[in-house]
């Protein structure tokens, strides 16, 4: 292997996967092989979906693999923040991924109550990974703020349209200096490979898995996709050629030759 | 009588003995967070021109985005027989963000006096040279005369004397450039946050300092006294000035005072980390080269000749496309005639280093030889002649 100490730093924690897997969507016997498959080491969850009293998901995750509890049904800052609570007093650790949408048709994060769940939730100790719109100055905000990774969204949740914001992407892989995860949109695994090529530091991805037709075998396919496009990032993309003329006149002809040796 | 040593050549000078810890505050020197200093110095420490290659400069041209890595490949002797194909690259990214423009400015030199000895500049406190300060009225005089070349931009100079030129004249004087100016500049001596904040007040936001060089031992040796010796002080006044409400900041590095490549790597990088840490900052960068001064006419910039002084310039733009530049008037016509097609934004006009040298005769003796003596009328000349548009102000002090 190309880069045998690669790992993606989230807060304190260290990992070598950079596939956080989705656990909604699908039938919980089978998040363990996704899981597996996936070679996922970071599994998300909302904590509204640990909230049944008959087959908790939680007893379907596999030990050891790091639960990622978002707060997946908050409208507003306010209750990121409780849901956040809620899941450290479950036990479900430290990490929190925020989501906060008060749109139900598009489901778009708010990223100004996202900014300001962030900061309190970061003050009070947690490893805080808000979801948001690809939003520079946002961005910004939230490292302020104490996030401890970006996760920007490709394409609306659940839509399996890829990266329709990559340009903007790409400007928070460029000028942030936290992890930028890709979240949502991401429909199969030559987009996650895309993103991972880009400089992503991970992808995010639930649909595509979910609403495959073999739920397992998906999830091996995209563990796969991430680990080439991020091989390849580290290995330095080949050269594009220009179309561009060369200038008939040279540019730096006006050089003094007196004086340049 | 001390020995005499010569730390630079074309300059022997006279040993002064004991000298200060040029990495110690003086009282009542501001500190900021070290962070930005530290990650530049090590920058500076790290970069090792010679580590790339043709191949590695081909990547860095053909990025889209580019990153210190690249900026570290356009420096590199490797990229030298590349000049052509990276002057073409620059000039594209430099119609991209600014299209014809080309910004035209003046400095005026209000005061000579310096409490410095940096041993390559002709106003060090040792050089026997003719000294004088504007009083405000002669100030007024000189900025009247300046407005009625047309020019709307203007930089402030002083020597570095906090005794001779302190804060309160300084604005002073920038409150007189408010009336005749639509912006104001200096480049002055680097001080805390509270006067920058003032001056600001006074209608200044733009500040110029000039690291001189980022090798901290080698600064060491060229500036043997006086408040300037401090380094890190002076290398965090872009981040005090940006603290105290300044809108731009000015980098630069005098090239041909230790190893060019790598001191243009850190002016480069230092301006990179204050742009991500103050995002709103305007960064602007000057690339002047040593030049011959009053009694000692042999100072040269070394190996750094015009096909490093372009090299160096289109790495700016490149790595910061964004970025403002000025060519200096240490430069002949005919370069930075070219170079502002090529990276440059922004050419002086009308220039005179000496004190008062604007309303007829210099009360004192100028910084440094300059290479172009062009009025503001043949500057336009020169520009629009090129197909370039000349722009005298495209901004507003809010």
């Amino acid at each position: 292997m190309l880069h045998d100490n690669d790992t993606l730093m989230l807060g304190r924690h260290a990992f070598t996967s950079r596939f956080i897997l989705g656990s909604g969507k699908y039938s919980l016997d089978l998040i363990r092989a996704a899981v597996e498959n996936a070679g996922a080491q970071i599994i998300t969850l909302a904590l509204r979906r640990a909230n049944s009293e008959t087959d908790n998901i939680l007893d379907h995750i596999p030990k050891g693999v790091t639960l990622l509890p978002n707060t997946s049904g908050a409208r507003t800052a306010e209750e990121a923040v409780r849901i956040a609570r809620l899941a450290r007093e479950c036990g479900c650790g430290d990490f929190v991924k925020i989501e906060i949408m008060r749109d139900s048709k598009y489901l778009l994060p708010d990223n100004y109550a996202t900014v300001k769940a962030t900061d309190i939730l970061a003050n009070e100790g947690f490893i805080v990974m808000p979801y948001m719109y690809p939003d520079l100055n946002t961005a910004r905000d939230l490292v302020n703020a104490g996030a401890a990774s970006i996760m920007p969204l490709g394409a609306p949740i659940g839509s399996n349209k890829g990266l329709a914001t990559r340009d903007f992407i790409q400007i928070l892989i460029d000028e942030i200096d936290l992890p930028v995860i890709v979240d949502a949109g991401i429909g199969k695994p030559s987009q996650a490979c895309d993103a991972m090529e880009m400089g992503a530091a991970a992808v995010m991805a639930n649909t595509a898995i979910a609403t495959a037709g073999n739920i397992p075998a998906m999830a091996e396919a995209f563990k796969k996709a991430i680990e080439a496009g991020r091989t390849a990032y580290l290995s330095g993309l080949g050269r594009v050629i220009d179309k561009g003329a060369a200038a008939s006149s040279p540019l730096t002809g006006f050089l003094d030759d007196e004086t340049t040796r | 009588m001390g020995q005499t040593i010569q730390p630079l050549a074309g300059i022997e000078i006279e040993d002064i003995g004991q000298r200060t810890d040029h990495m110690t505050y003086l009282p009542g020197m501001e500190q900021i967070d070290s962070s930005i200093r530290e990650a530049v110095l090590s920058a500076f420490a790290g970069y090792q021109p010679e580590a790339y290659t043709a191949q590695d400069v081909r990547q860095a041209l053909n990025a889209s985005i580019r990153t210190p890595w690249h900026f570290a490949a356009l420096l590199s002797p490797a990229a030298e027989p590349l000049l052509e194909e990276i002057a073409t690259k620059a000039r594209a990214e430099k119609r991209r963000f600014f299209g014809d423009n080309v910004y035209l400015f003046t400095p005026i030199y209000i005061s000579n006096y310096c409490e410095n000895y940096c041993v390559y500049c002709g106003f060090n406190c040792h050089n026997k040279i003719r000294r004088a300060k504007l009083n405000m009225t002669d100030i007024k005089r000189e900025m009247e005369a300046i407005s009625q070349t047309g020019l709307e931009e203007i930089l402030i100079l002083t020597g570095e004397s906090r005794a001779m030129s302190d804060v309160q004249y300084i604005g002073e004087a920038c409150k007189i450039a408010r009336k005749y100016f639509k912006m104001v500049g200096i480049e002055v001596y680097p001080m805390n946050t509270d006067e920058y904040a003032y001056l600001h007040r006074c209608g200044v936001d733009y500040v110029t300092v000039f690291q001189e060089t980022y090798h901290a031992d080698r600064y060491e040796q060229l500036h043997l006294a006086g408040h300037k010796r401090v380094f890190p002080y002076r290398i965090e006044a872009q981040e005090r000035a940006l603290r105290g409400g300044m809108r731009g900041v000015a980098f630069a590095a005098l090239l041909g005072l230790d190893d060019f490549r790598k001191d243009a790597f850190a002016t480069g990088i230092h301006a990179y980390l204050i742009q991500r840490k103050y995002p709103h900052a305007e960064i602007s960068f000057s690339c002047p080269r040593l030049r011959p001064i009053v009694n000692h006419d042999k100072i040269n910039p070394k190996d750094v000749h015009e096909r490093q002084l372009l090299q160096v310039m289109c790495a700016y733009r490149l790595f910061m496309p964004f970025a403002g530049m000025t060519i200096s008037t240490r430069e002949r016509a005919g370069f930075r005639n070219h170079v502002i097609d090529i990276a440059a934004t922004k050419i002086s006009a009308g220039v005179s280093t000496g004190i008062g040298g604007h309303i007829g005769e210099e009360q004192g003796d100028d910084q440094f030889e300059i290479a172009d003596n062009r009025d503001v009328a043949q500057v336009l000349d020169a520009i629009q002649a090129q197909g370039l548009q000349p722009v005298m102000n495209d901004y507003i002090y809010v």
